[in-house]
C-alpha cells in the first residue's frame, strides 16, 4: 500500500461533499430538537428525498428541480409525523421509527425504474484566479454550490436561533412547553413548522447523496446516514457550530476510509467501513458520560409530548 | 372543531379495538397503492391475505411457511417488547440476530464435521450468547456513560451487517467453496441441523422456542414481581425510583433479554430455513419485530397474533410478487404503512374526541 497517494488537499476537499449531506440532515434535526421533539425518521426522509431528487432530477434533466422535489418530498413525510405526533399524540420514538422503515420501502418502490440511470451534473462552481490558487482554491472556492449553501445554513441557523425572535420562541417551545404554552405561543405550530423545516433539509441532503456524492440510485443506499446525523446533532450539544465540526471530522473519517480501502490497505474492507459507524458510537459515549453537560445542553422538553390541558 | 381531551387511563375497548381497524385501514390504503401501481387491489389483497392459507393451489406450500417466518418475528417481538414496555428502546434487534447467528453458525463450523448430540444445544447457547452480548454494548453505554440506547443499538446494526459480510466472504467462508462468499451448508451438517419436527408443518426448534418465550414473557410480566419492575419504570419512572427499582439493572436485564431471544431467532434461523451465513442472511426480521411487537399490543398472546399476520404479509407479498409482478418493496410499504395507522389510531384509547364547539368553551386557554 501506499499512504503517499494520498492527497491532503484533494481529501480536504472530498470530505467536504461526504459531510454535506450528514449536515444538511443534522442541521434540520437540530432545529426539530431545539424545538423539543425528537425525529427519528431521519434515515427515512433522507432516502426519500435522494429517490425523489434522483428521479425528479433524471425525469426533467434539472438537477436544481430535483433537489426542489426532495425538499417537498422530504416535508411531505415530516407532515406525516407531525401529524402523528403533535395533533395524534403518537409516541415520538415509535413515529420516528415507522417513518423510517415507511420510507425505506416507499424508496425502493419508487425508485424501481431509475436504478443504474445518470443523473444530471451539477457543475462546481468556481471563483476565476481565487479556485487558481494552491490548497486554498480547491478547498473553498471549487466546490458544488450545494456546500457553500450549507455552510450559509450552518450561520443562518446560529444566528436566527440566537438573535431572532422566532429562534427564542423556538427555544422557548424546546426548553419547557409548558411555560411556553402559558406565556401564549402556540407550541404546537411551532413544533410543525420546526418538523416541516427538518424534513426539508433531511430530504435535501438525502437528494445531495443520490445526484452530487455518489451519484446514482440504489436501495437503501443512506446506509445509516440518517442515524449519524442524529448522533451529530447529540455531538454538537444542539450548536450549529459544532455541528460543522462534527460533519466534517466525520466526513474526514469516511474519505479517508475509502482512501484507505482504495490504497490497499492490509485491513479487510469489511473493517474499514465499520469505522464511522464505531467512532460515532465512541463519540456519543464520550459526549454523554459527562452527565452535568448534556443534560444541560439538551432541550429541556425533548421526546415529551405536549397536550393543552384544559 | 374537535378537541382532544385526555382519558384518565387508557380505553381496554379500543385498545383491542385499535389494531384491527389498523389492519383494515392499511388493506384499503395497501389496495390504492396497489391500484396506482396498475394492479388490481382485490386480487392483490387477496393474493396477500387469504390465498396462503386457503387456496388449493398454494396452500400445502404457504401454509408451513407461515410458522416458519413467524417464529422469528414472534420471539424478537417478545423480548423487545419487555424493553419497550419498561421505556428501553433496544431497536438494534436485527444486529442481536445477525450476531447471535455468527456465533451459532462458528459453533457449528468449528466441530464440523464431528457429529454429537451436544452440537446442537451448544449452537443455541452460543445464538443467546451473541445476541446477548450485541445488546450489552448499548446496555452498558448506557448504564456507565448514560449513552443514548436508541442510537447505539441502532449504529450497531450496520456493524453487524459489515461483520456478517466479513464472515461470509472471509472468517466463516467453506473451504472447499471454490472461493464463492457463504459458509458451509449448516443445514446439512446433521448435528446442527435445525429440521422440521412434524412434517409440512414448518415447526422447527425455533417455532418451540418461539412458544417458550410467549410463555415466559407472559409469566414475567404478569406474574413476576420484574415484570412489575418493568411496567411501573414504563409508566411512572419516578415512582419506580422510589420503589426501589434500580434503573440500571432493569436496563442490563431487558436490553440482555431483547438481544438473547434476537440471537437464538438467528441461530434457529442460519442452522435451518436460512441453511448458511450468507451475505444477504438477514431478511429485516429483526425491525418487522418492532412493528409486530407494538401491533400485539407489548401483550404476548397479542404479539402471536400481530406475528402471525406479518408473517402472512411476508408469504403474500412473496405471492403477489410472482402472480402479479408487485414489487417486494410494496411490502414494506405496507408494513410501514401498518405502524403508521396502528399509532395514529391509538389517540383513541389514550385520549376521547370532543366535539367543542365555539361559544359554548368553558375553559380560558
Amino acid at each position: 500500500m501506499d499512504i503517499g497517494a494520498i492527497n491532503p488537499v484533494f481529501l480536504i476537499a472530498s470530505l467536504m461533499v461526504a459531510a454535506t449531506p450528514i449536515l444538511l440532515a443534522a442541521l434540520g434535526e437540530l432545529v426539530v430538537e431545539k424545538a423539543g421533539v425528537l425525529n427519528l425518521g431521519v434515515e427515512g426522509i433522507m432516502i426519500m428525498g435522494a429517490v425523489t431528487g434522483f428521479a425528479a432530477a433524471v425525469t426533467t434533466g434539472n438537477a436544481w428541480l430535483g433537489m426542489l422535489a426532495a425538499i417537498g418530498a422530504g416535508a411531505l413525510l415530516a407532515l406525516v409525523f407531525a401529524v402523528l405526533t403533535q395533533v395524534l399524540m403518537a409516541n415520538q420514538v415509535a413515529s420516528g421509527l415507522a417513518l423510517t422503515l415507511f420510507g425505506l420501502g416507499l424508496s425502493a418502490l419508487v425508485g424501481q425504474g431509475f436504478v443504474g440511470a445518470t443523473p444530471p451534473r451539477t457543475e462546481k462552481l468556481t471563483f476565476g484566479p481565487l479556485t487558481d490558487l494552491p490548497v486554498v482554491g480547491p478547498i473553498l472556492f471549487n466546490q458544488d454550490p450545494l456546500v457553500y449553501v450549507s455552510l450559509a445554513l450552518v450561520a443562518g441557523i446560529w444566528w436566527w436561533l440566537k438573535s431572532t425572535r422566532g429562534g427564542r420562541i423556538l427555544r422557548a417551545v424546546g426548553e419547557n412547553h409548558d411555560s411556553a404554552h402559558a406565556l401564549g405561543y402556540k407550541v404546537r405550530r411551532v413544533r410543525i413548522l420546526a418538523i416541516l423545516f427538518g424534513g426539508a433539509c433531511a430530504g435535501l441532503g438525502g437528494a445531495y447523496l443520490s445526484l452530487i456524492r455518489v451519484p446514482q440510485w440504489t436501495e437503501g443506499m443512506t446506509t445509516g446516514a440518517g442515524w449519524i446525523a442524529l448522533a451529530l446533532v447529540v455531538f454538537a450539544a444542539w450548536r450549529p457550530g459544532r455541528a460543522l465540526l462534527g460533519a466534517y471530522l466525520f466526513g474526514g473519517i469516511m474519505v479517508l476510509q475509502l482512501n484507505l480501502q482504495a490504497a490497499g490497505f492490509r485491513i479487510p474492507v469489511e473493517y474499514l467501513a465499520m469505522s464511522p459507524y464505531i467512532i460515532t458510537i465512541l463519540v456519543l459515549v464520550l459526549m454523554s458520560s459527562n452527565r452535568g453537560r448534556t443534560s444541560l445542553s439538551a432541550p429541556g422538553s425533548l421526546g415529551r409530548s405536549f397536550h393543552a390541558a384544559g | 372543531m374537535l378537541r382532544l381531551e385526555k382519558r384518565p387511563s387508557p380505553s381496554q375497548a379500543w385498545n383491542y379495538a385499535t389494531p384491527v381497524l389498523a389492519v383494515l385501514l392499511t388493506m384499503i390504503a395497501g389496495g390504492i397503492l396497489f391500484a396506482i401501481l396498475g394492479k388490481n387491489p382485490f386480487e392483490a389483497i387477496r393474493l396477500i391475505f387469504w390465498d396462503p392459507l386457503f387456496s388449493e393451489q398454494f396452500g400445502s406450500y404457504s401454509r408451513p411457511q407461515l410458522l416458519i417466518k413467524a417464529g422469528p418475528l414472534i420471539l424478537i417481538a417478545c423480548g423487545l417488547a419487555i424493553g419497550f414496555r419498561a421505556g428501553i428502546w433496544n431497536i438494534g434487534a436485527e444486529g442481536q440476530y445477525i450476531v447471535g447467528a455468527l456465533c451459532a453458525a462458528a459453533v457449528a463450523l468449528w466441530f464440523f464435521p464431528a457429529e454429537s448430540v451436544l452440537v446442537f444445544p451448544l449452537m443455541i447457547v452460543a445464538g443467546a450468547l451473541g445476541g446477548w452480548a450485541w445488546a450489552m454494548i448499548p446496555a452498558i453505554l448506557k448504564t456507565r456513560f448514560n449513552t443514548n440506547e436508541i442510537l447505539v443499538s441502532l449504529l450497531l446494526v450496520y456493524v453487524a451487517e459489515k461483520l456478517l459480510a466479513a464472515a461470509a466472504t472471509g472468517f466463516l467462508r467453506n473451504p472447499d467453496g471454490a472461493g464463492f462468499p457463504g459458509s458451509r451448508n449448516i443445514n446439512q451438517y446433521p448435528s446442527a441441523a435445525n429440521l422440521e419436527l412434524i412434517p409440512n408443518t414448518g415447526l422447527h426448534w425455533g417455532g418451540v422456542a418461539a412458544f417458550a418465550a410467549v410463555l415466559f414473557t407472559y409469566v414475567m410480566l404478569q406474574r413476576h414481581i420484574l415484570g412489575f419492575h418493568v411496567r411501573l419504570a414504563g409508566q411512572a419512572p419516578r415512582a419506580a425510583r422510589f420503589a426501589g427499582v434500580a434503573p440500571a439493572r432493569l436496563v442490563l436485564i431487558c436490553l440482555g433479554l431483547g438481544g438473547a431471544f434476537a440471537g437464538m431467532a438467528g441461530m434457529f434461523e442460519v442452522a435451518g430455513p436460512a441453511r448458511l451465513i450468507s451475505i444477504d442472511f438477514n431478511a429485516g426480521y429483526g425491525f418487522t419485530a418492532i412493528i409486530v411487537a407494538f401491533l400485539g399490543r407489548l401483550h404476548p398472546v397479542g404479539i402471536v397474533l400481530a406475528g402471525l399476520l406479518l408473517a402472512l404479509t411476508y408469504i403474500g407479498g412473496e405471492l403477489a410478487q410472482f402472480m402479479l409482478s408487485i414489487p417486494a418493496a410494496a411490502i414494506q410499504v405496507f408494513q410501514g404503512m401498518l405502524l403508521f395507522f396502528l399509532l395514529a389510531l391509538d389517540v383513541l384509547s389514550n385520549y376521547r374526541i370532543r366535539l367543542a364547539l365555539p361559544g359554548r368553551t368553558s375553559e380560558a386557554k
